[in-house]
């Protein structure tokens, strides 16, 4: 191509791009979300995961548009169309695997981001709403997950669904009709399975990729945190007016989220291709039964995700012979993240600046949090049983007790403890 | 505290994975799975036509998919396609359920995913556990399956065996037509079968799986070299 012809084109090009332009904010949208969306120079490994769950969105949304082709959501085809994606329709078991490895991979990216939230106070002011949007897609993602995961009318499938919607029976007085009407029937059935397909695929869907837009834009107001949790909008170049701190977030953070994409796909792959059951932990061997209502299986467990919310159900006792509290400390313990912004009253925000106080109550945070996820997996008798000076109790059930309580203090005595820290001082400028 | 920190969040997948089959308690022989082995799955498909496919159905399974074990289309008409059905038929059963419930106390169920359900050692644990027990409707009963009630089909191959109720132990006490290692190389290539029928795709899975891995790696390759070639000027 000569320079007269190259010149030529890109001409036309910058016409037709100032043509979108007077009729569509595209490169204004451009600068501002990419070339001149300025993030800080020094993020970490913990940064990948945001648009790492982007990138998992994306693979449910394509691989659910396929698997819907095919499936069938009818009680007495459920489970044989399922079999029939992974046997006769072409690379279905691949696009079954991506969906149900997206599913539990989902959760995976999503907590580590959660986490990397949680440690270098992405929640503090300015950035409340942020974090609100986020536990909101938090909380439609477990709701898309408990719908989807009735699809495949296993038998996990059947009685995860019926334990789950009995737990509405526990509300007082409305609650017996407000769990016959979520499930449009006495027990779970086919009219339970063609409205949980409903929200499965549209409605759900529709609210979690709106809730991400929001997500985004609050982001873009006001800038991305930092490990080191100093506001790098403080300091700005005198003559250009961008952050000293800051870099435009492509193409520098494009390129380098592909290298965590790149190592993200190399895990994934490696579940779908080698271990897509995990051992059981992102597809039970009992929901290869077809589902039978009237057959209880002898463990009801829920997917690994949401077992430690399932623990503190259990953990919590009947009062008055209602089931209410444990319901309730279960929903409390989810929701407990929303107050973040409000429970942490340290003067800094990065775990890099705080003090070995805070750093404790984190430590038992985490660990409660797993310990009650392990529990949540396994029946609560898998520790045997105290002596008779517990009066016999399930070793598991007092361990899943006292890791509750932790888990509920990290929240109830944080405006104390993050206030009594000993805090270091905080630098003026990112540190790399 | 970092370190720490990772530790944590690596511990659930160090956890012990969960039981794959709801059966605690009773210990498993591991079983001979593999599916390269087309010979062996052949002989596990005559085994499991011939003996298991009268009242167990494999409804997800169709036949013209044992040409991927090596068999020829007219091996699977002549040899398999017992009821004369198409090729592109899946593997059912003309036996009704209702029936069945009356007769074994429940419908035998599909077989199409058991080993997914169970596990395959459970499968060739199972098949080689029946012994013989007056008490029960059908003089059969199993050390794995407490009470089943599906009788011991293979009984012909295996012969009897009796339970020491002290021991636990089995005891091969009337033999059959083939001796105990003939006996459990058959159950082997049955199991073998039943596992390459619960995930068909399974084998190609694993083999593709080296190519995404590999080409997954230059792409990181080639990721991380691009980001440090766009990252050289910042400091």
């Amino acid at each position: 191509m000569t320079d007269k012809n190259k010149s030529a084109l890109s001409s036309a090009l910058n016409d037709g791009l100032n043509w979108v332009d007077a009729r569509f904010p595209l490169t204004s949208n451009v600068k501002a979300h990419l070339t001149e969306y300025y993030a800080p120079k020094n993020f970490n490994f913990w940064y990948f995961f945001g648009s790492l769950a982007l990138l998992v969105l994306v693979l449910q949304i394509l691989t659910g548009i396929f698997l819907t082709m095919h499936y069938k959501p009818d009680a007495d085809l459920a489970f044989g169309s399922v079999e029939y994606i992974m046997r006769d329709v072409p690379w279905g078991w691949l696009i079954r695997y991506m969906h149900s490895t997206g599913a539990s991979m989902f959760f995976v990216v999503v907590y580590l981001h959660m986490f990397r939230g949680i440690i270098y106070g992405s929640y503090r002011n300015p950035r409340e709403l942020i974090w609100l949007f986020g536990v909101a897609i938090f909380l439609v993602l477990m709701g898309e997950a408990f719908f989807g995961y009735l699809l495949p009318w296993g038998q996990m499938s059947y009685w995860g669904a019926q334990v789950i919607v009995n737990l509405f029976s526990a509300i007082p007085f409305i609650g017996p009709d407000v769990s016959e009407w979520l499930r449009g029937d006495y027990l779970v059935s086919d009219a339970t399975l063609n409205r949980f397909f409903a929200f499965h695929v549209i409605a759900l869907p529709f609210v979690l990729v709106g809730l991400v837009v929001a997500h985004l834009i609050a982001l873009h107001e006001v800038g991305s945190n930092n490990p080191d949790g100093v506001e790098i909008k403080k300091l700005r170049d005198k003559k250009t007016g961008f952050p000293l701190d800051g870099i435009p977030f492509h193409p520098y953070y494009t390129v380098k989220d592909l290298v965590g994409v790149s190592m993200f796909l190399i895990v994934f792959s490696a579940i779908i291709f080698f271990a897509p059951e995990m051992g059981g932990y992102f597809l039970e061997a009992n929901n290869f039964v077809p589902a039978d209502p009237l057959k209880t299986p002898a463990h009801i467990a829920p997917v690994w995700y949401f077992t430690p919310y399932y623990s503190i159900l259990r953990a919590v006792p009947p009062i008055l012979n209602s089931q209410f509290p444990g319901v309730a400390a279960m929903g409390l313990s989810v929701v407990a993240f929303a107050l973040l912004p409000w429970l942490d009253k340290s003067p800094v925000k990065s775990i890099r600046y705080r003090g070995t106080l805070y750093k404790q109550w984190l430590v038992a945070f985490v660990i409660s949090f797993l310990v009650l996820g392990y529990l949540g997996t396994v029946p609560s008798n898998v520790w045997g049983q105290f002596g008779a000076w517990m009066g016999g109790a399930d070793r598991a059930t007092v361990v899943a007790r006292i890791f509750t309580v932790v888990y509920f203090l990290f929240f109830a005595l944080m405006p104390w403890y993050t206030k009594k820290d000993k805090t270091k001082p905080v630098p003026e400028r990112v540190t790399g | 505290m970092k370190k720490l920190l990772l530790a944590m969040l690596l511990m659930p997948f160090l956890a012990a994975p969960m039981l794959a089959s709801a059966n605690e308690g009773v210990s498993l022989d591991k079983a001979p799975i593999d599916a390269a082995d087309h010979e062996s799955l052949q002989r596990g498909a005559r085994t499991f036509v011939n003996y298991c496919l009268n009242c167990h159905s494999a409804n997800y399974m169709r036949y013209n998919r044992l040409l991927e074990i090596g068999l020829t289309e007219k091996q699977i008409k002549d040899n398999l396609l017992l009821a004369g059905d198409k090729i592109g038929d899946q593997m059912k059963v003309a036996i009704n359920k209702k029936d069945a419930a009356k007769w074994f106390g429940v419908a035998p169920p599909d077989l199409s995913v058991e080993v997914r359900a169970r596990g395959a050692d459970w499968v060739y644990t199972y098949m080689r556990s029946f012994y013989r027990d007056s008490t029960r409707t059908t003089g059969w009963n199993n050390t794995v399956f407490d009470k089943v009630g599906m009788p011991h089909v293979l009984y012909e191959l295996q012969g009897e065996q009796e339970l020491n109720h002290e021991t636990h132990a089995l005891k091969l006490v009337k033999p059959g037509k083939l001796s105990v290692e003939e006996y459990d190389a058959l159950v082997g290539d049955l199991t073998n079968f039943m596992a390459y029928m619960a995930e068909p795709a399974k084998h190609q899975r694993n083999q593709l799986g080296w190519f995404v891995l590999l080409f997954l790696g230059v792409l990181l390759v080639l990721t991380y070299k691009l980001k440090k070639a766009y990252w050289k000027e910042i400091h």
